[in-house]
């Protein structure tokens, strides 16, 4: 499956595709293969697979810290795609989420190579805009990876057009103006822009940042085709008492979002 | 004007704009704003005038005779360590206190590392009336305490950064955090002619009074060009700013000095142009300190102002096309020639500074009798700290001053 076939799948089915990030390595890597196993069997539809790096800017706390504790096992950019590989063979489309010079010390050609061998569905680059990124989207196309960019609040329209039109898979709608990590309320800013790129693609447009519970899912999924959940999944496991329950909550948190995208309210 | 970077902030294969898409209308605007602020005569006027009656330039062009005779060349040093708050980088600040005045934000957000930027931001702030909050890794905020205060005392709030490294780089992630949820009111006021475009180039134009001012000044005192410039390199604003006006003039050499640390073979140093690879770093690429997996790896210099794993990418591109040559000086060149300069001129520079001193020994050693300008960025009282340590300096000595008296410890 395709990402963009698991977007027209949940939408035959009239709800959002839920969209689940963990980095890497965290807890570690074996640790984080199951959880993102355990994330799909709950109710992902797709999967979003960080690659830890020192410099997260668009990060709140959560995910450094996470990032960070991956780091500090020593995972490796192998490590990554060997996550990858080991998740996408259970069938859910699974990109990776990176900071753009981790692939570029990787080699770009390589890295789109090595991600597409190992099943992976393409990446979402937080910090990587169309203005630069000839080489990943020769690469991209070359490889028919996906290309994930992000638009935000402060986008104007003619950069959304200019956006969307180069992403492959679906577009990354940022919810607020800030880094990621679980919000209390709800953006204002997440519905008008996903009316305005609706106005320009026909691509699905996924939300993200700050997304926390069922609630919250339900709420985003009544305006977006997808909604994004990270920080508040990488909560789980950071504040539980070992990893069983850890995973528990884990899945507890997916099973609730999937009621939620399914909701629609 | 330069006439790169070009329309998208390149420098040849490096600069450009690697940022989240959140903040990209902020550079937007930034660019904008900077480019009409330059092309006012009333604001280019008015920086003019904040830079003579308040920072105290044009800084003086010194003749070194006795450092000269020292040296075996002809050493100029550029006073830029007489400059109000004791460093080029008044002129930064003041540069862009303005822009953020003219673009009508009230709140400024910087980096600093050991406190040198944010004293400078702090005070621009205090200047023009603006709101100033200043990120500085855990670590250095311990290091630099009186630092700390000085920003204190000029109204900045001081955020100590626990993420990372907890250092300087840490401290500029933070900021951009920062940027990204409060863009609609906030400046971010970057140190250094580095991070994406606008900034390498507009930190670059706000900092080129010291090149323009200094080839004026060589002129009238030597009637002629000098045949090398030098300066330290850690972003590369006070670098930048004395290289911009003769990157032209193919006779002089140019020369970047960057932290040698204990030596670059030891892996604990700065060097970034010298021992990084290309990548991308806080919006640009350039040259990074980093692993085989593209993780920035820690700097490491005696001088707090040079430890910093990226480089501006006009010196990246100044470098690949070698029209500037970019060298390593290591922690105890820069402090032999922090101690020589104070000893025969009087003059207590930076060890950043001191680190340009250093390379300009070499190169006199290398070209004697040739004229070299080197740029004197800033003044070393804050570094008296590291120079107690490091000369044991202070402290009694019973063989010398003391001799005979040492019951009664001076
Ligand atoms: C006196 C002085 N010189 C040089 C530097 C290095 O910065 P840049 O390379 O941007 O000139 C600093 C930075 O703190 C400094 O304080």
């Amino acid at each position: 499956m395709t990402v963009r076939t698991a977007f027209e799948k949940a939408a035959a089915e009239d709800r959002a595709t839920l969209v689940g990030y963990l980095p890497a390595g965290f807890p570690d890597v074996p640790g984080g293969i199951d959880a993102l196993r355990l994330m799909v069997d709950s109710g992902c539809d797709v999967l979003e697979v960080g690659l830890p790096y020192s410099d997260p800017v668009m990060d709140g706390p959560t995910i450094q810290a996470a990032a960070q504790q991956a780091l500090g096992n020593g995972v490796r950019t192998s490590d990554v795609l060997r996550t990858v590989e080991a998740v996408a063979a259970g069938g859910a489309p699974t990109l990776v989420m990176t900071y753009w010079n981790p692939v570029e010390r990787y080699g770009v050609q390589r890295f789109a190579r090595d991600l597409a061998a190992a099943g992976g569905a393409g990446l979402i680059t937080p910090d990587l805009v169309p203005d630069e990124a000839g080489e990943w989207e020769a690469a991209a196309d070359e490889h028919h990876l996906d290309k994930v960019f992000l638009v935000a609040p402060s986008t104007t329209d003619a950069r959304l057009a200019m956006t969307t039109e180069h992403c492959r898979g679906f577009v990354y709608a940022t919810a607020v103006m800030g880094v990621t990590g679980a919000r209390e309320a709800s953006s204002g800013l997440a519905g008008p822009l996903v009316r305005r790129a609706r106005a320009v693609t026909d691509l699905p447009v996924g939300v993200g940042l700050g997304v926390s519970d069922g609630r919250q899912a339900a709420e985003v999924a009544a305006y977006a085709d997808g909604v994004i959940v990270g920080s508040a999944f990488v909560r789980r496991l950071l504040d539980a008492d070992d990893r069983k329950r850890g995973l528990e909550a884990l899945a507890e948190l997916t099973r609730d979002l999937a009621d939620g995208v399914r909701v629609r309210a | 004007m330069s006439a790169l970077p070009d329309e998208t902030g390149h420098f040849g294969r490096f600069g450009g704009r690697f940022m989240p898409e959140a903040l990209i209308a902020a550079h937007e605007e930034l660019a904008t704003a900077w480019r009409e602020a330059m092309a006012d005569p009333g604001f280019t006027a008015e920086f003019d005038r904040m830079l003579r009656e308040y920072a105290g330039t044009p800084s003086l062009l010194y003749d070194a005779t006795h450092l000269s005779e020292e040296a075996g060349a002809r050493i100029l040093l550029k006073r830029e360590d007489l400059n109000h708050t004791g460093a080029h980088k008044v002129r930064n600040v003041l540069g862009q206190a303005l822009l953020t005045k003219r673009m009508g934000k009230r709140r400024v957000i910087a980096e600093t590392g050991a406190g040198q930027h944010g004293v400078a931001t702090a005070t621009a702030c205090a200047y023009l009336g603006l709101e100033c909050v200043i990120y500085m890794g855990e670590v250095d905020t311990a290091r630099q305490s009186l630092n700390v205060a000085r920003m204190h005392l000029l109204g900045a709030e001081v955020i100590p950064v626990t993420s990372g490294s907890r250092t300087l780089k840490d401290a500029i992630n933070e900021a951009l955090r920062d940027w990204v949820a409060s863009v609609d009111d906030t400046h971010y006021m970057l140190g250094t002619a580095a991070g994406s475009h606008p900034f390498p180039a507009m930190v670059r134009d706000f900092c080129r009074g010291i090149g323009d001012e200094a080839r004026a000044q060589c002129l009238e005192l030597t009637g002629a060009l000098p045949d090398s410039v030098a300066a330290c390199v850690g972003g590369g604003s006070n670098a930048i700013g004395l290289f911009t006006a003769f990157v032209e003039d193919p006779a002089v050499a140019i020369f970047g000095f960057e932290a040698g640390g204990d030596g670059v073979d030891t892996g604990r140093h700065a060097a970034t142009i010298n021992a990084g690879q290309v990548g991308v770093l806080h919006g640009a690429r350039t040259y990074v300190l980093q692993d085989e997996d593209g993780q920035t790896t820690e700097s490491h210099s005696i001088s707090a102002g040079l430890d910093y794993p990226g480089v501006g990418p006009e010196h990246a591109w100044l470098a690949e096309t070698g029209r500037a040559s970019y060298r390593p000086v290591t922690d105890a060149a820069a402090m032999d020639a922090m101690a020589l300069l104070s000893r025969a001129e009087g003059i207590i520079p930076a060890i950043e500074s001191a680190h340009a001193v250093a390379g300009a020994l070499e190169v006199a050693e290398e070209q004697p009798g040739t004229t070299i300008l080197v740029n004197l960025s800033g003044r070393g009282d804050k570094d008296m700290g590291t120079a107690i340590e490091w000369f044991g300096l202070g402290q009694q000595r019973p063989d010398r001053e003391h001799a005979g008296n040492k019951d009664h410890p001076a």
